[in-house]
């Protein structure tokens, strides 16, 4: 059962604006019965250029149908450029959120108001949003770069997980995974999830996670080797530990200082740490 | 909450009243630990002993031969993995495209650690054909493992001549019987079969408590270890009420078959015709005569499964469907994309699964739901012309 939101049920059983206008401007058709969703989103502008009129139909679950109504409340009174501006969390906020899962019901209806104004400028000769002019990443689910790389941008996605949730990409046999994770580190800039650097700390907080660090992480792969270590004394970035159990007296005792102890409390705590054993 | 009106039997059931009675005493005052010298701890291990003879009644098996588990998908993974483990890498396994997950993603998961697994296809109506199956290579290296009953559309796959094709060649046969179990006659007596999964709560039991039959003689490593509990085969101190509930349950089962196959039938067939008549777009996914008597599986074309729960929810009502949006995945069933179901239908897939509890008022609710939440989301569907 998801999580819907009340805005989100009302949406779907009493949607606004259903149906679909007759001699309408603008006409957007995005998704399809393959994909499980689709949209059909039709507008008519009155004199000054402002949407007069909505309406949607729409296949699909729950959220794509509550997304599709708000989309048509959302657009109403505006002019085109001011339409333009809707982003796909715009219709989400506009429902008190959607479950992580279903944001690409949100995306759907962006995709279809950009179909429809494409439609409207181009007199009808072009019905595409400007996303699928981009490359196929997703075969799938007929997903390109350029949709992929704006749901990214727009919703400061970081995980394929993510990606899928918002655009379906990477949703159905997972062989462009690769390739979305290359699209996230380019655009994110590689290397944001390595671990950030440890701000300076007090002289307790040193010592505190030291000893976290000795009991989390240390702590465990000694264990493998029925080996343990405690810690003794910190002095400046001197570090003085005990080894027991089998670490205790055994010939590797100080490669496993320096190669386990010393380099975890270096990655973990602070660069300049020296370790010691007694 | 309010009361539900509750189609979706083959998701789980409600606990039994007489199931509810029988563990209430192991819950409280009754807490010895079966492995325990004491006479406290030996009354609660005659009671187990009480409810292996239980399950192995409606199976026809012998006592010995029943392993308690705590779930169908722990004795797949016992019955499969352990397989695995006997015949190490010559071990390969034929299934089927549309068995359980329990079943399909423990052998994908097989396959790559670098196993040979065999998935056999399906036809439109989700039967096996046996031919197929009989063309295929079998050793004593080779695992069967093949569903008895479709939970989805509960379509019957023919395991008892699948088993005797596996004998001949001397290869081993499981079957996924948890939709099975209780619903329609499972006996490991008058067949070949090897092993077979089951769990509680399909059939009146509570969650949380499963078990495999082994035959005699099958090898099989252990699945848990540690204590030497289920003869050393599942390790750990015995979940004592929901065995003793399983057991009642089993009994009850065994006096119900009939019920099932008559009552249940007769109310999920009247269901089946009423929604087929008066629902438009509806179409009937599976063979219709080669079935569990409670299931039904029904498409509407054009519209969206999870649409159809929503709003069968806003009238108390409970069923499931094969949608992707009801799962989270994108894609729909794999059960109903092996069957070939077109799009246009797979998308709205919805399961009514009764049970023995299920009433005439209950069907009557359905049918009067049904035809106006399908009439509504045609409304709202682009394929639908006004």
């Amino acid at each position: 059962m998801w999580e819907y939101t009340d805005k989100v049920r009302d949406h779907f059983l009493n949607p606004r604006n259903a149906g679909e206008i007759e001699n309408p401007d603008g006409i957007g058709e995005v998704g399809n019965i393959t994909c499980g969703d689709a949209l059909r989103l039709t507008f008519k502008l009155d004199d000054q250029g402002r949407i007069k009129d909505a309406k949607f139909k729409t296949f699909g679950c729950g959220s794509a149908i509550a997304s599709a109504s708000a989309l048509t409340e959302l657009i109403k009174g505006k002019t085109l450029d001011e339409a333009a501006k809707l982003s796909n969390g715009d219709i989400a906020q506009y429902l008190d959120g959607l479950p992580r899962e279903k944001m690409h019901c949100s995306v759907m209806g962006q995709e279809a108001l950009e179909a429809a104004i494409v439609y409207y400028k181009s007199g009808g000769k072009k019905t595409a949003p400007p996303e699928k002019d981009g490359k196929v990443v997703c075969t799938c689910f007929n997903v390109t770069d350029k949709e992929i790389e704006r749901a990214i941008r727009e919703n400061k996605l970081k995980t394929v997980e993510d990606v899928t949730n918002f655009t379906k990409a990477g949703g159905g046999c997972g062989g462009c995974h690769e390739q979305i994770q290359e699209m996230l580190d380019k655009l994110n800039g590689a290397g944001t999830a390595r671990p950030q650097p440890v701000a300076r700390l007090t002289t307790l907080q040193k010592i505190d996670r030291i000893r976290d660090i000795i009991q989390t992480d240390i702590r465990p792969i000694l264990a493998n080797d029925g080996g343990a270590c405690e810690l003794v004394d910190v002095d400046g970035n001197e570090v003085t530990v005990r080894f027991k159990g089998h670490c205790n007296g055994c010939a590797f005792s100080n490669n496993t200082l320096v190669s386990v102890v010393e380099k975890k409390l270096r990655e973990k705590v602070a660069e300049n740490l020296v370790v010691k054993m007694v | 909450m309010d009361p539900v009106i509750y189609f979706d039997n083959n998701a789980t059931t409600a606990v039994a009243p007489e199931v509810l009675e029988v563990m209430l005493p192991f819950l409280s005052d009754r807490y010895g630990n079966p492995s325990s010298m004491h006479r406290f701890g030996g009354l609660v291990r005659r009671q187990i002993d009480a409810a292996r003879q239980q399950v192995a009644a409606l199976l026809g098996a012998h006592p010995e031969e029943i392993y308690f588990t705590s779930c169908g998908s722990e004795s797949d993974s016992m019955a499969v993995v352990g397989f695995t483990k006997v015949h190490k890498s010559r071990a390969r396994i034929i299934t089927s495209m549309v068995e359980h997950p329990a079943i399909r993603s423990l052998c994908h998961g097989l396959k790559a650690e670098g196993f040979e697994l065999v998935e056999v296809g399906v036809s439109g109506a989700g039967l096996l054909d046996l031919a197929l199956v009989s063309r295929l290579p079998l050793d004593p290296d080779t695992l069967l493992t093949f569903m008895w009953a479709n939970n989805e559309t509960g379509v019957l796959f023919p395991v008892e001549e699948l088993a005797a094709l596996a004998h001949d060649k001397g290869a081993v046969f499981h079957t996924d019987a948890v939709q099975a179990v209780g619903k329609i006659p499972t006996s490991v007596e008058t067949s070949a079969i090897d092993m077979l999964s089951l769990s509680g709560h399909k059939l009146h039991a509570p969650k949380g408590v499963g078990a495999l039959y082994v035959r005699k003689g099958t090898k099989l490593s252990p699945f848990l270890v540690g204590g030497h509990q289920e003869h050393g085969m599942r390790a750990g101190t015995e979940n004592v009420a929901s065995i003793v509930g399983l057991g009642k349950a089993c009994e009850l089962a065994m006096g119900n078959l009939t019920e099932e196959n008559t009552r249940v039938r007769r109310l999920r067939d009247r269901l089946e015709a009423g929604l087929l008549a008066t629902c438009a777009g509806a179409h009937l996914n599976g063979d219709p005569a080669r079935r569990l008597p409670n299931t039904t599986n029904v498409s509407f074309e054009f519209i969206e499964g999870e649409g159809i729960l929503l709003l069968l929810d806003e009238k108390g009502i409970a069923a499931s469907s094969g949608s992707a949006c009801t799962s989270g995945s994108l894609e729909p069933s794999h059960v109903m994309m092996a069957m070939g179901v077109p799009y246009t239908l797979a998308h709205s897939s919805v399961r009514f699964s009764l049970s023995r509890y299920t009433t005439d008022a209950d069907v009557d609710a359905v049918l009067a739901a049904m035809p106006a939440i399908v009439t509504r989301l045609r409304s709202l569907s682009p394929y639908v012309k006004s």
